[in-house]
């Protein structure tokens, strides 16, 4: 089996199918990592280029390494070291791309539908890894695999994700599939981090922290943009923190079972106390390292070569 | 030269409806009335079946020069204009540099006399350079051929600056035109804020940004009794306060655009940059209110607010990409699909594209009354075609309505009393 469709843009239109698809052939990468030699020649002779508009070191890193344990040339491309600073347009960049023959792109950017538009523009396969406050469908992919790794069954799971859900194109991915897969999800924070309907995606919305991590599995922090507080989303880091940080006490309204995890980079104190970051709960680690294997398994099955 | 317009239905909005010939002469309409002959020398246009109108007005129009000559040019403005049926078109100062002065305003109208074709009326800023601090001129601005002032894009925040432009601009009869955009609000925003935004992780712009400029703009009007005129409203809200407001007399008129009574904001599914205005594409709930607005003459007047941008600019990402779309050359059909649909009447269609804009200037235009300017369209009702960018008379292809088969047609333009305009049997 294989996955139909050329490029990896966003979950919401991902059948439970697919997903699970991509979760299973990560798991078949998961060994690989684990070894001495840590590479297979599943992509030898493709190129994967890592397009990445926005500064990031852990995605690209774990594309990079995804895509060199996999035997794939490997090219970045940032905007500081490329035309882009002279004006030249996305899908131009992308098409000079492609003419160097690029298998697959993977497409980093601040503006919402930038990987739809360069996938509608270029025959290399495309995947979004983070379009403004759209999607990160690998983050999310990666996640699901965490949680999924921790025994845990989607149908009926409790999770909360809390903090700036209107500005997180990792929430929204989570929803997307979270929903989809039968869980039942809680968004956590102030009015002014929800985005205009945000229950109309199907999850429950709840401003206070406490209620919303009650008896919950899965708590997903995101991080707090600090530089928000200047455009009225939160008066202060000191009372965000208060009213929406995780504290080892918060742990405790959970289940006792419950996993805490966050996409990085996390800012101690702030969103999550530090204890509570390197506790036994947290997961945060293992997300950084199933986010290669993951990655491993969306790139090989976007290579075409699977059978 | 004179022109009798031979056996067409006549629509002059509020003055005559019937079959009739018209008679053009010195430049001036010198008779409409059945069974005219034509004088010696005349030429002859048959327009059985036909709709004779007033050339149409349009308080609403970037043409882009100075500056932005790329995008359009004074030219290629009214060539798109009378292509459309319009023979006045009002273009807003946001060029570069902004229309704040004398020499950009008589600059506008040399070019406009060098085109030769439609009367391009301009419209001046209401503050120097559009900044919203000190008033622009507009004693100036008035006596060098300005009709309205506005800072469109850039609306007036500061309500002590447009409350004194408000009482200025009364003592020149000038009227005021506001985008009403309340910009912190607003910020970043690029499209209607609703699930689809929420869906798309696409910043918006909220209903409330533009009622809360319009409940202002009314309440100054109100305060001053200043003539007030709207741009583009697209709100539920807006229509609502407009209504109320007129009911207590407050001297307001307001405009809407074609795309706001025909699409939503489903259309931005995709990240279509050509589905990106200001203000943006609404909800359907709106778009039943703008309807019912233009129906029940809350909202007196349609205008394209024509924004032509270049290929380039709206190939950028959604958020990145320009505001606007082109308009001139898909109103007439668009609004005639009101007229389909059973939302107005053709005689209000017409007076919507021609009377009332003339009225909310106080413009000598829109009209087919012995002796006034002889700006005559006639138009085909029926004739079916399909809108294809790449035959626009604009510079510019930035329309969400590609390939849409829409009906009605302008045939011939007359502007002054001279064919400016006559679609070729080719095209059709």
């Amino acid at each position: 089996m294989s996955l139909k469709r050329k490029d990896l843009l966003s979950l919401a239109p991902l059948a439970v199918d697919e997903i699970t698809l991509i979760l299973d052939t990560a798991d078949s990468f998961k060994e690989v990592t684990g070894r001495e030699i840590k590479k297979v020649p599943a992509l030898r002779g493709k190129t994967v280029v890592n397009l990445f508009f926005e500064p990031s070191t852990r995605t690209r890193t774990s594309f990079e390494l995804a895509a060199k344990r996999l035997s794939a040339d490997v090219i970045n491309f940032a905007p500081s070291s490329s035309s882009v600073v002279k004006g030249e347009t996305l899908l131009d960049t992308a098409r000079n791309i492609e003419a160097m023959q690029a298998d697959i792109i993977v497409l980093r950017h601040s503006s919402a539908g930038a990987a739809e538009a360069l996938a509608q523009g270029v025959k290399s396969s495309v995947i979004n890894a983070g379009d403004g406050w759209h999607e990160h469908p690998t983050q999310a992919l990666l996640d699901l695999y965490t949680i999924r790794q921790r025994g845990m069954s989607f149908r009926g799971l409790r999770v909360a994700i809390v903090g700036d859900v209107s500005h997180s194109r990792v929430a929204r991915s989570n929803i997307y599939a979270l929903v989809k897969l039968g869980a039942e999800v809680r968004v956590v924070g102030p009015p002014t981090m929800m985005p205009w309907g945000v229950e109309k995606l199907g999850v429950t919305v709840c401003h206070n922290m406490d209620e919303g991590l009650r008896d919950v599995n899965v708590i997903m922090m995101l991080r707090l943009q600090l530089e928000r507080q200047g455009r009225a989303q939160f008066p202060s880091i000191r009372e965000y923190s208060r009213l929406y940080g995780l504290t080892a006490e918060r742990v405790r309204l959970a289940d006792s079972a419950a996993i805490v995890m966050h996409p990085g980079p996390i800012n101690r104190g702030v969103e999550i106390a530090p204890d509570v970051a390197d506790s036994l709960s947290s997961v945060i680690l293992d997300q950084v390292a199933n986010g290669v294997a993951v990655r491993m398994g969306i790139l090989y099955l976007m290579s075409g070569t699977s059978s | 030269m004179s022109i009798l317009i031979k056996g067409g239905r006549v629509i002059d909005p509020g003055r005559f409806v019937g079959m009739a010939d018209v008679l053009i002469d010195g430049g001036k309409i010198t008779a409409v009335a059945p069974q005219l002959s034509a004088p010696a020398g005349s030429r002859t246009i048959q327009a059985e079946g036909k709709l004779v109108v007033p050339g149409f007005v349009d308080l609403h129009v970037h043409f882009r020069e100075p500056g932005f000559e790329y995008k359009e040019t004074i030219q290629s403005g009214s060539a798109a204009a009378v292509a459309g049926g319009f023979t006045t078109v009002c273009c807003m100062p946001n060029t570069s540099p902004v229309n704040d002065n004398q020499a950009v305003t008589e600059f506008i109208l040399e070019r406009a006399r060098l085109a030769g074709l439609a009367n391009v009326l301009p419209i001046g800023a209401i503050t120097k350079g559009s900044e919203g601090k000190e008033l622009a001129e507009i004693g100036d601005l008035r006596r060098s051929g300005c009709v309205a002032i506005s800072d469109d894009g850039k609306p007036v925040m500061n309500s002590l600056v447009m409350r004194r432009a408000m009482e200025y601009a009364s003592a020149f009869d000038l009227t005021v035109v506001d985008h009403c955009e309340d910009l912190h609000l607003a910020e970043g925003g690029c499209m209607n804020e609703g699930l689809i935004s929420t869906e798309l992780g696409l910043p918006g712009i909220p209903a409330a940004a533009e009622d809360v400029m319009v409940a202002r703009n009314l309440s100054l009007s109100e305060l001053t009794g200043a003539r007030l005129h709207l741009a583009h409203i697209s709100t539920a809200g807006s229509a609502r306060m407009v209504r109320e407001a007129k009911a207590r007399g407050i001297p307001v008129t307001a405009e809407a655009c074609p795309h706001h009574f025909t699409l939503t904001e489903e259309l931005v599914r995709g990240y279509n940059t050509h589905a990106k205005m200001n203000p943006p594409l609404r909800t359907w709930t709106d778009v039943q209110a703008i309807r019912e607005g233009l129906r029940d003459g809350t909202i007196d007047v349609i205008a394209t607010d024509h924004a032509p941008h270049a290929t380039q600019e709206k190939q950028q990402d959604f958020t990145e990409a320009p505001f606007g779309i082109v308009g001139l050359e898909t109103a007439l059909s668009l609004t005639l699909g009101l007229v389909e649909e059973g939302v107005l009447s053709i005689e209000q269609a017409v007076q919507k594209l021609t009377s009332a804009p003339a009225a909310a200037f106080g413009l000598k235009k829109g009209t087919l009354a012995v002796g006034a300017d002889a700006d005559v369209a006639i138009v085909d009702q029926q004739e079916q075609w399909e809108v294809d960018p790449s035959k626009f008379r604009s510079k510019s292809r930035n329309t969400p309505f590609v390939g849409w088969k829409v009906k009605g047609r302008v045939l011939t333009t007359i502007v002054g009393g001279r064919v400016v305009f006559e679609a070729s049997p080719v095209e059709r």
